[in-house]
């Protein structure tokens, strides 16, 4: 141990070590040069000549100084660290060590008991001990005594033996023993010193309570005026110090659960609530509370007879006669019975989602709506797609089942247009859930609806008003998707649908004219954030009006298609007898009208011709104030304008359509008229070139790939990290085989030292034998 | 052989046969009436069958006279030269040879008129059948002729015949256009055409003096019906596939003569249209008329009486008749007065709806499309269009657009419809007169495309975009719009229904069906 052997150096390193840096470099045999592919001019190059053996050297010098340092350490658990001065130190001359120790030595010592020394002179010592004390004599041993002892045994020789023996007999253990009592004795007694302060301050304080009382009732009134006067004169700093310290700390309150959570717990409170029913409904009684073990006494006979029950039969008084429990037993059955019934009629809590339409169909069928909502809202929370795999494709089927049975319900006759009101909150829940399938249904069926118009538009060239189902699928649309956006994958194709409608089909009865006004309102509703211009519904509003103007003669509007300024179907809305408008009263339409119009007698055609031209006239008005601002407005509103004021003469009409017209009339004039001629939008003007270099950034790898800022960092640390874990690996290669090779050393060491030991045993016996025969054959 | 009671003995048997057996006893008859003269009186049999009110039974007669006589005639067995009575038949002095070719040319007679009357047989098969056979009787007839060509001059095709078969195919009171159409095979053949052409103008001149000018829909239809099956060569050395061959005098031979197909189709042509016409048949005329009917006429100018009153018309008539004006005009150097001012008159809210839009547009683009239109013209166009755009369907938007980009794109002075930065700051009424007929005096030139403005805000996205465009100074490239033309609504539905990536979704609750939007519906309409 101690001084680690001098390194041993190869001798290509001692070459290597006398070699200048320049002698290296020169040399052809050290130098590696890195072919390029290419020159680029100005790019400074840093690995074009490489040392190749110098770097190695210098990679197994490193290895040695630690790699090989802490090899050699392994399972050694402390070492010894000589830290005297120069210790390590090969270059210096054992002399000048000693010497330099010495220094050290009385500097230390200077330092600290001479700091105050007057007298220069230093004191000398012989073991520690002071000369000069020594030279003083002041320890004279007693000559006699000493003589006694040396002389004589006797006694004295004994007492002093005695008294010798006791410090002697106790052994290093003892004393230990002794310092450890002594530290216990300490901490006990300490202990004790504190509980006895402890109890006295008790008493202290029980004393000062008793006498408290007195105290305090005898404070005079005055002082205590004094402290309450004190009070209000506390500094407003002080208080607002203490109120930042009293200040309510925001306490950690319970977690907002998640989604999940919420979902989990709902499903158990259903599963629970349908237990719960399921029980009822075969007759259990209720549990109450969890069940616990009655407890036995060690004389129960186990008969079932307990005392704790109220047994006896309870005596009251009802109508002056008395009765016995037995009724209430009685009562009690009729409950559970009551209580069947109900169980029965309510709906079960937990639903299994519908694979396919006929069970959805099934599902629903014979419920009331609200009960439908009910069920479709469990179905939805007992399937919630965080509570199982695959639950989620089954809500999103749920959506189109839904959005079909809608259909459904509303073309059939007549159409349970309430119970489709009722369903709504639940389509929306799902959409929510599932934007994507939501969407894709919907777009689905907006295809179909798309496709049929399409088919019978080139069969017969005009096409019949959609059905009530459309219409529905049209108004859930702008239910469950915003209406406002510029383009969306499904309001947009919804709302060019309704205008295809209004511009393809002819109306040829009172019945399409009820549809068409009722695809007006949605388009309208569609558009009344947005403002969207609508040219379809401004031409069937104009057209519809000019069907109720009495004479087609020089007109000075066109109507556009499907609408003619003459033909078969132009006269729907004039009154046949204008006397019935003096019973009509608005009424909003049923929805159903679009699919069944029947009107038997003259007076009520002519309040539906009434109602629909009063809708009319309220949507134009509605579309005067949607497009006041626009630029063409007077444009787009003259042809409604002539008609108005021209042709139609309302005068046989009610009160409230006079007064829709002149209200539009006034909106149309009110207007602004004049517009600003149109101009190019002020574009930025185009910088000048300029001829600043192009600074490109220069990548550690290749080529730029990436384009955002994060990308490019992304790609930058890829490159970098694996350029790393390169060199790293090539380490950690080049240390294990440095380490295999120092191993293969040691080892080859080892054993031709052992080798070499053997030999010389040998060697020694073989001499020992031969000296052995020697003399044998001597005595021989 | 006396033929009247030979009749009547075996039309018994060959009624009560059933049809299968018919069809095998008529295949043997046939064939043995071909090898020998002796069984020449089964033809009788044969010809009876024709009459059967079997479907099945019909058509295989057919099929089997059609054998037999092609057969006769191939080995001449058929009379050549002028028929006589088939009465004086026995007491003319004729050897057995004569009497034979005689007697089966006379059946032959038969077999063709009842065959022609089959043509107006109810079952389209029957029909098919029957003008199957008799165009080959015409095709073996003429290589066969059965007229006597003494004199060389004469080339011969079985006119007659033929004319019999374009009378019958000219129906006057059945719609014939499914066996017209069938018809149209035989058109390919050169010969066969130029004398259809021929038949069709004798019948046409005939039936209506007879009608006296009367509107005949029905023969009429007929009419343009193999009419407009009639495709023209436009070389001579297209005229290639004939049905007769002339192998000596082919070069005299007028079916053989593009210019006399053009005489022939022109005379047809205006024939058939100096009649009145019903106005859907004015429809479809002008649909044709500038690429089948106007090229492969020898003058095309005669048309012009036509076109131009149809131009009067009005509506999607003139809409059509431009097309035809286009063609005269452009490659025939006629002139017509305010062709423009017609032009502009012509454009009504209508046209973004009727199914000749597309059309239109590609003649209008047409028209307009030279830099040499005075300015005041281009802009009263570019204003009328966009006022009109205010009421049109969104895929014509797509187009008309665009178009009135065009517009000022090519006249670089109209461009102070959009952008009059000298009275930028001046609001005034608009100046144009909507109601003006006349492009000049329509103040277009003082005015702004503001309806353009107000179609930015248009509920369809990509309209919204077009009308942007107007914003900005127009890129320089013309758009073209021959793709836009036919744009339909529902492919734009299509477009946007295709979009799958997920949706923003309405974020306000939805309790009630009527609920949003304002209650616009809800305060119309209510559920029940």
């Amino acid at each position: 141990m101690g001084k680690p052997a001098p390194k041993k150096r190869s001798v290509a390193d001692k070459v290597r070590k006398t070699k200048t840096s320049a002698d290296i470099k020169n040399n052809p045999f050290e130098v590696k040069i890195n072919r390029k592919k290419f020159e680029v001019l100005g790019r400074k190059t840093k690995h074009d000549v490489g040392l190749p053996g110098v770097s190695r050297s210098k990679a197994i010098n490193k290895r040695k100084e630690t790699l090989l340092k802490e090899h050699q350490n392994k399972h050694k658990a402390n070492k010894f660290i000589d830290r005297r001065f120069g210790e390590y130190d090969t270059n210096m001359a054992p002399e000048d060590k000693i010497l330099e120790r010495f220094s050290m030595e009385r500097q230390r010592l200077h330092d600290k008991k001479d700091l105050f020394n007057l007298n220069e002179e230093e004191e000398l010592t012989h073991y520690g001990q002071s000369l000069a004390e020594m030279e003083k004599f002041n320890d004279l041993v007693d000559s006699d005594t000493e003589l006694t002892r040396s002389h004589f045994g006797g006694g004295g020789g004994l007492l002093r033996k005695r008294e010798g023996e006791g410090p002697r007999a106790r052994s290093r253990q003892e004393l230990i023993e002794e310092l450890i009592h002594k530290s216990k004795q300490e901490k006990r007694d300490r202990q004790v010193q504190k509980e006895e302060t402890f109890e006295l301050t008790e008493k202290l304080d029980k004393d000062w309570k008793s006498i408290q009382t007195l105290m305090s009732n005898r404070t005079p009134r005055a002082l205590r005026d004094d402290t309450q006067a004190e009070k209000p004169r506390l500094d407003e700093y002080d208080m607002r110090v203490r109120e930042l310290g009293f200040e309510m700390k925001a306490q950690p309150s319970e977690r907002l659960k998640t989604p999940e959570e919420l979902a989990r717990e709902e499903r158990e409170r259903l599963h629970k609530l349908e237990a719960d029913r399921l029980r009822r409904m075969t007759g259990e009684p209720a549990k109450k509370g969890p069940k616990t073990t009655t407890h036995m006494s060690a004389d129960d006979l186990n008969d079932g007879f307990v005392l704790d029950k109220e047994d006896k039969k309870a005596l009251s008084y009802k109508d002056g006669k008395w009765q016995s429990g037995d009724a209430e037993d009685g009562g009690d059955e009729e409950e559970l019975k009551a209580q069947q019934e109900a169980a029965k009629a309510e709906l079960p809590y937990t639903f299994a989602a519908p694979e396919s339409y006929a069970e959805f169909h099934a599902l629903l069928e014979g419920h009331s709506p609200d009960n439908q909502c009910v069920i479709l809202a469990r179905a939805q929370k007992c399937n919630h797609p965080s509570l199982g795999e695959g639950n989620k494709l089954k809500l999103q089927k749920l959506f189109g089942f839904l959005l079909e049975y809608l259909g459904e319900l509303s073309s059939s006759s007549p159409p349970r247009l309430t119970t489709v009101d009722k369903l709504i909150p639940q389509l929306f829940d799902l959409c929510q859930m599932f934007p994507i399938a939501a969407s894709k249904a919907m777009r689905g069926v907006l295809a179909d609806a798309g496709h049929d118009l399409e088919e019978e538009l080139e069969a017969d060239g005009r096409a019949a008003f959609p059905a009530l189902d459309t219409l529905v699928y049209l108004k859930v649309v702008s239910l469950l998707f915003p209406t406002s956006d510029f383009r969306h994958p499904v309001t947009t194709p919804a709302l060019l649908h309704i205008c295809q409608c209004l511009s393809k089909c002819p109306v040829k009865s009172l019945q399409d004219m009820t549809s068409g006004l009722a695809l007006c309102c949605l388009a309208l509703e569609y558009v009344c954030l947005s403002k969207r211009f609508l040219p379809e519904v401004l031409n069937f509003l104009c057209g519809t009006l000019h069907m109720a103007v009495p004479d087609k003669t020089s007109l000075g509007y066109s109507v556009v298609p499907p609408f003619r300024p003459v033909g078969k179907h132009n006269d729907l809305l004039l009154l046949s007898a204008p006397e019935s408008s003096a019973t009509w009263t608005n009424q909003t339409l049923p929805l159903a009208l679009t699919q069944h119009l029947e009107l038997t007698d003259h007076l009520h055609r002519d309040h539906h011709r009434l109602t629909c031209l009063s809708t009319c006239l309220d949507l134009v008005h509605r579309c005067c104030l949607l497009y006041k601002d626009t630029d063409a407005f007077s444009a787009v509103f003259r042809p409604v304008q002539t008609l108005l004021s021209r042709h139609l003469p309302l005068d046989a009409h009610p009160e409230a359509l006079q007064e829709l017209k002149s209200s539009i009339l006034a909106a149309i004039e009110g207007a602004p008229r004049s517009h600003k001629p149109l101009v190019f939008e002020k574009q930025k003007p185009i910088p000048l070139r300029m001829f600043t270099p192009k600074i490109v950034e220069v990548l550690d790898y290749g080529k730029r790939r990436g384009n955002t800022k994060v990308q490019r960092e992304m790609e930058r640390t890829k490159h970098k990290y694996k350029k790393e874990f390169k060199g790293a690996l090539r380490e950690i290669r080049k240390d294990n085989s440095f380490l295999a090779r120092e191993k293969l050393q040691e080892t080859m060491s080892r054993d031709s030292e052992r080798k070499r030991k053997v030999k010389e045993l040998y060697g020694s016996l073989g001499t020992q034998e031969g000296e052995w025969k020697a003399l044998r054959r001597k005595k021989k | 052989m006396a033929p009247a009671k030979k009749r009547n003995v075996c039309s018994e048997p060959t009624s009560a046969n059933t049809a299968k057996k018919t069809k095998i006893d008529l295949n043997a008859q046939v064939q043995q009436i071909i090898d020998s003269r002796k069984n020449a009186n089964n033809v009788f049999d044969v010809l009876d069958c024709l009459q059967s009110e079997k479907e099945k039974d019909v058509i295989s007669a057919i099929n089997a006279c059609s054998n037999l006589f092609v057969a006769l005639l191939e080995r001449k067995d058929l009379f050549i030269g002028k028929l006589s009575e088939e009465d004086t038949l026995l007491t003319g002095e004729h050897n057995a040879q004569e009497k034979y070719s005689m007697f089966m040319r006379h059946r032959y007679n038969d077999c063709v008129e009842t065959l022609l009357e089959h043509l107006g047989h109810t079952s389209y098969q029957v029909k098919e059948t029957a003008l199957v056979a008799l165009m080959k009787f015409v095709a073996v007839q003429g290589q066969y002729p059965l007229e006597d060509l003494n004199w060389s001059k004469h080339l011969s095709f079985p006119r007659a015949l033929l004319v019999a078969v374009v009378g019958r195919l000219l129906s006057q009171s059945e719609d014939t256009t499914m066996l017209i159409s069938r018809f149209q095979d035989f058109l390919e053949m050169a010969d066969v055409r130029f004398y259809v052409m021929g038949s069709i103008r004798e019948s046409v001149g005939v039936v209506m003096d007879k009608n006296k000018g009367e509107v005949m829909p029905v023969y009429q239809d007929n009419v343009f019906a193999l009419l407009s099956n009639i495709n023209m060569p436009s070389k001579e050395s297209e005229l290639t596939n004939f049905m007769v061959k002339q192998e000596d005098k082919h070069s005299e031979w007028k079916p053989a003569k593009l210019n006399e197909h053009r005489r022939s189709f022109e005379r047809l042509w205006l024939g058939f249209l100096k009649h009145k016409l019903p106005s859907s048949m004015y429809k479809k005329i002008l649909v044709i008329l500038h690429d089948s009917i106007l090229p492969h006429m020898s003058n095309p100018t005669l048309m012009i009486d036509f076109l131009t009153a149809a131009y009067d018309v009005g509506g999607a008539i003139s809409l059509l008749a431009l097309n035809g004006l286009f063609v005269l005009i452009h490659q025939h150097n006629l002139d017509y007065p305010d062709f423009y001012k017609k032009l502009y008159n012509l454009l009504e809210p209508s046209i973004f709806h009727v199914k000749y839009r597309a059309r239109f547009f590609n003649l209008a683009n047409l028209f307009l499309s030279s830099t040499h239109l005075p300015v005041y013209l281009v802009v009263a166009f570019a204003k009328r269009l966009a006022r009109l755009a205010l009421t049109a369907p969104p895929e014509s938007l797509l187009m008309v657009l665009p178009f009135i980009s065009n517009l000022i794109r090519r006249h670089p002075s109209s461009r102070v419809l959009i952008h009059r930065p000298s009275k930028a700051d001046e609001a005034c009424e608009d100046p144009y007169l909507m109601d003006e007929e006349d492009p000049i005096l329509s103040n277009a030139l003082e005015s702004s495309l503001w309806e353009i403005k107000t179609l930015q805000s248009h509920y369809h996205p990509d309209v919204a975009k077009a009308a942007m465009k107007i914003n900005k100074p127009l890129s320089v490239p013309e758009v073209d719009i021959d793709e836009l033309l036919e744009i339909t609504n529902f492919e734009l539905m299509e477009k946007d229904l295709k979009v799958t990536k997920s949706p923003p979704l309405e974020f306000e609750p939805a309790k009630k069906l009527l609920q949003g939007g304002g209650g616009i519906v809800g305060q119309h309409f209510c559920l029940v």
